[in-house]
């Protein structure tokens, strides 16, 4: 089933001159996409625009249509989408004021939604044990998140995004800041998620997204290259500037 | 053209000689702390006994008497203690919430015409003569009232804090992560609880080291109280009546020829409060520092 289907989207800084030009394309449930591509071709810009975190800058400018369950994304409540499509950032940015329990929970607290002591403590737990943290900080739950090593702040982001039970998982370079061993739990870990969540992960990293992805997404210069399996993609690609890419020619 | 020895080594002796001075100089900015504080524990550490800090500053009459007897005044200035503690305490209430409030203004629309107005009419209202923010305050407030009051006083010393209070908000917000604020909105939370809940916290240090730094700036202001609060001769509580503080103790003592040597331990009072409140200031912007 689709999950997500983007409808001839673009999204312009400024003017006249679209940093993501024209992209269709739809995310079937359960299922790991990476979007690839080199700097600057509008890879962050496409995923920031469906969970509308562009709307923090007066000048960006988001058209077509972005549909959630078949819902316009962009005629929603922003607060809605964000709730139901969740998001990981390229750094770690746990709630510094925030214990780790307290990060886990940000989510509820900041849309002031009040659960029992039960509720919170399954959903700490579950979130948790689905990061994998869940026995290296049930002790320490007290203390705040930013005494946590760089992968696991970053794991602690993932578990806030999920504490939400997100449809939609959307990370932007989530490992960009990790060491390898971190990285690799990560990596690890999205492939489990996959049973319960959709992915889409913007990567610069071509070899993790043949790792891990079941679909990939070639952009350059803002435009939609090609969108296949990911098998097809890196055996045979369809364009000439996709071959090019993952053979190393550029980027 | 070369260089000889005999050059470079007078190169390296002139740039020794710089170092010295501009350590020499910086020691230089020491002194005029060291010699006020030396100078004040001096001059006033005998009147620093308990009743100083318990009773309300004596009359003329009295401190003649103890004068001729060559015992020490008695008296203290409980008065200016508790009227610097009423009308400070009412400056903040004033001052902060819009002081706050104004300064996440600025560091949410950066760009917009209305924050650059108010950001260049803040820096004026920081350079406002503080005397002139008395008679803005007398006009406004004691001339409806028909009678100087701690209200009044509280008044001036507000409009002097905001423009401080709204800077030092600004710059802290400005200095948190962007990341943060998206952290934030995407998890689906409204404008205002990301601010209330997370910018907020996040600045606490830095929000409160500014107001600190605020109130120390505006404790020993002297000049506009004498138009607003005017002072009074005994503890008051009341808002709306005239009322005394430390600087305003320390003027008419150095009015009155019998009191003049109170002057030494007010102003020492004074003096320790302020520097407390700046070292208090320092180790919270310390601990609380932003990562």
């Amino acid at each position: 089933m689709r999950l997500l289907e983007l409808n001839r989207v673009c999204v312009s800084y400024t003017p006249g001159k679209n940093a993501v030009n024209n992209v269709s394309a739809a995310i079937g449930e359960n299922t790991i996409t990476a979007i690839m591509g080199p700097s600057g071709c509008g890879k962050s810009t496409l995923l920031r625009a469906i969970n509308r975190m562009h709307e923090l800058y007066p000048n960006v400018e988001t058209t077509g249509e972005i549909l959630l369950k078949g819902k316009n994304v962009l005629r929603m409540n922003p607060m809605e989408v964000r709730r139901r499509a969740g998001m990981v950032f390229q750094r770690p940015n746990p709630f510094p004021t925030m214990s780790i329990y307290e990060n886990v929970l940000a989510g509820y607290k900041l849309n002031g939604i009040r659960l029992g002591k039960n509720e919170r403590e399954e959903i700490v737990e579950t979130s948790l044990r689905n990061v994998a943290l869940w026995d290296e900080v049930k002790d320490t739950m007290n203390k705040k998140g930013s005494f946590l090593s760089g992968g696991q702040q970053q794991r602690l982001c993932i578990a806030r995004a999920l504490a939400l039970k997100p449809e939609l998982l959307l990370m932007d370079e989530p490992t960009s800041a990790l060491d390898p061993i971190s990285t690799n739990r990560i990596e690890e870990l999205l492939l489990e998620l996959k049973e319960q969540f959709t992915i889409v992960i913007v990567t610069h990293n071509m070899a993790q997204a043949a790792r891990i992805s079941d679909y990939s997404m070639f952009m350059y210069l803002g435009d939609l290259v090609e969108y296949d399996t990911t098998k097809q993609m890196f055996t045979k690609p369809g364009d000439k500037r996709t071959e090019e890419y993952l053979s190393g020619v550029f980027g | 053209m070369g260089y000889g020895v005999s050059k470079l080594r007078f190169r390296n002796w002139k740039n020794k000689a710089f170092y010295i001075f501009v350590c020499v100089m910086s020691g230089i900015t020491m002194f005029p702390l060291f010699f006020i504080i030396w100078e004040l524990i001096k001059k006033g550490y005998k009147q620093f006994n308990y009743s100083f800090f318990t009773e309300v500053a004596p009359t003329s009459m009295d401190a003649m008497l103890a004068k001729m007897s060559d015992s020490v005044i008695p008296g203290g200035v409980l008065n200016g203690i508790t009227g610097s503690l009423l009308i400070l305490g009412m400056a903040i209430v004033f001052a902060i919430p819009v002081g706050i409030l104004a300064g996440i203004y600025l560091s949410e629309k950066k760009e917009s015409r209305f924050a650059g107005i108010i950001r260049f009419l803040t820096d004026l209202v920081q350079g406002i003569p503080s005397i002139v923010v008395g008679i803005i305050a007398y006009a406004w407030v004691v001339k409806p009232m028909h009678g100087y009051s701690a209200l009044a006083g509280s008044v001036a010393l507000a409009i002097m804090m905001l423009p401080l209070v709204i800077r030092s908000t600004e710059e802290t917000l400005n200095m948190l992560p962007v990341s943060l604020k998206e952290a934030g909105l995407a998890l689906g939370a409204s404008y205002t609880n990301v601010i209330l809940k997370i910018l907020l916290p996040s600045a606490f240090g830095g929000l409160f080291t500014g107001i600190l730094l605020a109130v120390s700036r505006i404790m020993g202001e002297t000049a506009p109280l004498m138009l607003t609060a005017l002072g009074a001769a005994a503890v008051n509580w009341d808002w709306s009546k005239p009322t005394s503080s430390l600087p305003l103790l320390i003027w008419e003592f150095y009015n009155d020829p019998n009191l003049i040597d109170l002057i030494w331990s007010s102003s020492l009072l004074l003096l320790l409060l302020i520097l407390t409140l700046n070292l208090i200031a320092k180790q919270v912007a310390n601990k609380w520092k932003i990562q």
